[in-house]
C-alpha cells in the first residue's frame, strides 16, 4: 500500500505534540502547591510583580500554572468566568474545584487532540475545605489528564527533582512557616541559594479567613513568615565594612523569569 | 461552554452575563400588563453617615407589600467587597438580585485585572446597572441603592446616592434612602457630627432609623421581643465589618432606655 505524501501516523503526531509541550514546560521554573495546617500554600519563584503564576479563582479555589504565559492566562480568565457564572446562577457554595478541574481537562484535552499545537502549560487547581481532610489539589497536564494529588503537587521544569526534595521535608499539618520553609528547600537546588523574598510569589488559601480564603503574602507579611524559620543570626561580628567596589544591585542576578516560560 | 474560553471582552461580569446568559440579568425585557409595585415586597429605610476614617451604614429589617408587613427580618445591607457595601430600597426581589450581581461584578473585575476598581469606578458601575432597570422602574419595580465605601486613596469613607435613572451623586456627610428617608434625614441633620468616632456614628444612625420607624409605617423599629435588630455595617481601613447582633442589641438597648424618659430622642442644641 502506498502512503500519501507527508503522511504521519496518529501515534507519531501525538508523540510529537507531547514532546513539544513537555519541552516548553520544562523551560519554566517549578511551582509548589502543598497543604499546611490552615489550608493550602502556593509558592513560585517569580520576580515579576504583575505577571502572576498564582491566582484566585473563587472563594475557596486557587490556581497555579507554569508554561506559556498567554496560554495559562486565558485558562485562568476562563476559570474565573466559569466560577463566577456558576456562583451567580446557583450559590457560592456550588462552585467546586472538581468542576473547574473537569472544565480545564476538557479544554486541554480538546486542544491536545484537535489543534496543531497543544498548550504548553501545566496547572494546579486547589480547593480548601472546612477541614484538612476535605482539601483538594488537582494537577492537570497539557493533554488534559487530571491527577488528584495528596497533600502536595509540583509542576514545571524540574518537577521530579523538586517533588523528591519536597517529600523529604513534607509532613501533614505543618505550620505555615515550616511549610514555606519546606517549599523553598524543595525549590532550591542542593547547594544553591534560596530565592530572595522579592523573587517569590507566595499565596495561601486560609480556611480560617472569612468570605474569600485566598490571600497573597507579600512585603512585610511574607518577611515575617520567612523570619520564623530563618536560621539564628550568626554571632555578632565586627560590623562588615561596606564593599565600595560593588555598586548597589541594579537587577536580579541571572535570567529574569517573565512567567512566559521563555 | 466554549465562549468561556474565547470571550476577550471587558472585565465586566455584567457584560459577560449579558452575552452568555442574558436571562440571568436582573433586567427583564418583558413589559408588565399592569403595575405591580404595591403587591410585591418593598424594602424600606437605609441610612449611611461618614465617621472618622470610615463610613457607617444601617438598615431596618422590615419589608412591606402595600399595607402588609411581608417580612420582619429582611436584610438590606450587603457587603460587596472588602471596602464597600450597598443598601437597597424599593422592590426587594430586584434589589437583592442587583446587590448579588454587583458583588460578583466587583469581585470579577478584581480577579480578572489583579486590582480593585477605584471607588469612583465602583460607584459608576452601579449607576449603569441601576439605569438598566429604568424600564422596570417605570412599571413600579423601582430599585434605589445607597453605596458606601472606604476610599484608601483619601483614607476616608464616601457615600454615593442614586435615583431610578442612575447617578451617582456623591453625598457629603450622610444620606438616606427609602420610605422613611425623610424622617431619618431630618434626624441625621440634627445629630450628625463630623469626624465622630465609628461608635458614636453607629448611635447616630440607629437614632435616625428609630426616628424613621417612629413616623413611617413601612420602616420597622427594633423588635425587642423577637430580638430583631437593624443591620449595621462599619467600613474603615480594616475593611468591612458587620456588627454582631449582640453588639447592635447593646446600642439599641441604650437608645431604648433613654427614650423611655425622652420618647423623641436626643435634642440638638438650639444655638
Amino acid at each position: 500500500m502506498s502512503m500519501p505524501f507527508g503522511y504521519a501516523s496518529p501515534e507519531q503526531i501525538m508523540r510529537d505534540r507531547a514532546e513539544y509541550a513537555r519541552k516548553g514546560i520544562a523551560r519554566g521554573r517549578s511551582v509548589v502547591v502543598m497543604q499546611y495546617a490552615d489550608g493550602i500554600l502556593f509558592v513560585a519563584p517569580n520576580p515579576s510583580k504583575a505577571l502572576h503564576k498564582i491566582s484566585e479563582i473563587y472563594d475557596r479555589i486557587g490556581f497555579a500554572a507554569v508554561g506559556r504565559y498567554n496560554e495559562f492566562e486565558s485558562l485562568r480568565l476562563a476559570g474565573i468566568r466559569y466560577a463566577d457564572i456558576n456562583g451567580y446562577t446557583y450559590n457560592r457554595s456550588d462552585v467546586t474545584g472538581r468542576g473547574l478541574a473537569n472544565l480545564y481537562a476538557q479544554q486541554l484535552g480538546m486542544i491536545f487532540t484537535e489543534s496543531i499545537k497543544s498548550l504548553e502549560v501545566e496547572i494546579v487547581v486547589a480547593e480548601v475545605g472546612e477541614e484538612p481532610g476535605r482539601d483538594q489539589i488537582y494537577r492537570l497536564t497539557f493533554d488534559g489528564s487530571v491527577f488528584d494529588e495528596q497533600g502536595m503537587a509540583v509542576i514545571g521544569g524540574q518537577a521530579d527533582a523538586v517533588g523528591g526534595r519536597l517529600k523529604e521535608r513534607y509532613s501533614e499539618g505543618l505550620p505555615l512557616a515550616q511549610a514555606l520553609d519546606a517549599a523553598l528547600f524543595a525549590l532550591t537546588e542542593p547547594g544553591g541559594e534560596r530565592p530572595a523574598p522579592t523573587q517569590l510569589e507566595v499565596a495561601i488559601l486560609d480556611r480560617n479567613r472569612e468570605h474569600r480564603k485566598f490571600l497573597r503574602l507579600t512585603g512585610p507579611r511574607l518577611q515575617r513568615v520567612l523570619d520564623e524559620t530563618a536560621p539564628p543570626a550568626p554571632p555578632a561580628e565586627p560590623a562588615p565594612a561596606p564593599a565600595p567596589e560593588t555598586g548597589p544591585p541594579i537587577g536580579p542576578e541571572g535570567e529574569i523569569d517573565t512567567g512566559s516560560g521563555e | 461552554m466554549n465562549n468561556l474560553f474565547t470571550n476577550t471582552g471587558s472585565s465586566s461580569f455584567t457584560e459577560f452575563l449579558g452575552a452568555y446568559a442574558p436571562d440571568l440579568l436582573p433586567t427583564r425585557a418583558q413589559a408588565l400588563a399592569a403595575p405591580v409595585g404595591d403587591q410585591i415586597p418593598h424594602a424600606t429605610t437605609i441610612v449611611a453617615a461618614t465617621c472618622a476614617g470610615g463610613v457607617v451604614m444601617a438598615g431596618d429589617r422590615r419589608a412591606t407589600s402595600g399595607n402588609m408587613i411581608s417580612q420582619r427580618d429582611i436584610e438590606k445591607v450587603f457587603r460587596t467587597d472588602d471596602y464597600s457595601c450597598i443598601g437597597i430600597a424599593g422592590t426587594a426581589s430586584t434589589g437583592i438580585e442587583v446587590a448579588r450581581l454587583y458583588r460578583v461584578e466587583l469581585e470579577h473585575y478584581e480577579k480578572m485585572e489583579g486590582r480593585s476598581l477605584s471607588t469612583e469606578g465602583k460607584a459608576n458601575r452601579l449607576a449603569t446597572m441601576i439605569r438598566g432597570n429604568l424600564a422596570m422602574a417605570m412599571q413600579g419595580l423601582v430599585v434605589v441603592p445607597l453605596f458606601a465605601a472606604y476610599d484608601p486613596d483619601r483614607d476616608a469613607g464616601r457615600i454615593f446616592g442614586y435615583d431610578v435613572g442612575g447617578g451617582p451623586y456623591e453625598q457629603r456627610q450622610y444620606h438616606t434612602i427609602g420610605s422613611g428617608s425623610i424622617f431619618a434625614r431630618g434626624s441625621l441633620k440634627k445629630l450628625y457630627r463630623e469626624n465622630a468616632s465609628a461608635e458614636d456614628t453607629v448611635v447616630t444612625c440607629l437614632q435616625a432609623l428609630y426616628d424613621a420607624a417612629d413616623d413611617d409605617s413601612a420602616t420597622g423599629g427594633p423588635d425587642v421581643t423577637r430580638k430583631i435588630w437593624p443591620v449595621v455595617a462599619v467600613i474603615n481601613s480594616d475593611g468591612f465589618r458587620r456588627l454582631s447582633d449582640e453588639e447592635v442589641a447593646e446600642y439599641v438597648q441604650g437608645i431604648l432606655d433613654a427614650r423611655m424618659t425622652d420618647p423623641d430622642g436626643p435634642t440638638a442644641p438650639l444655638r
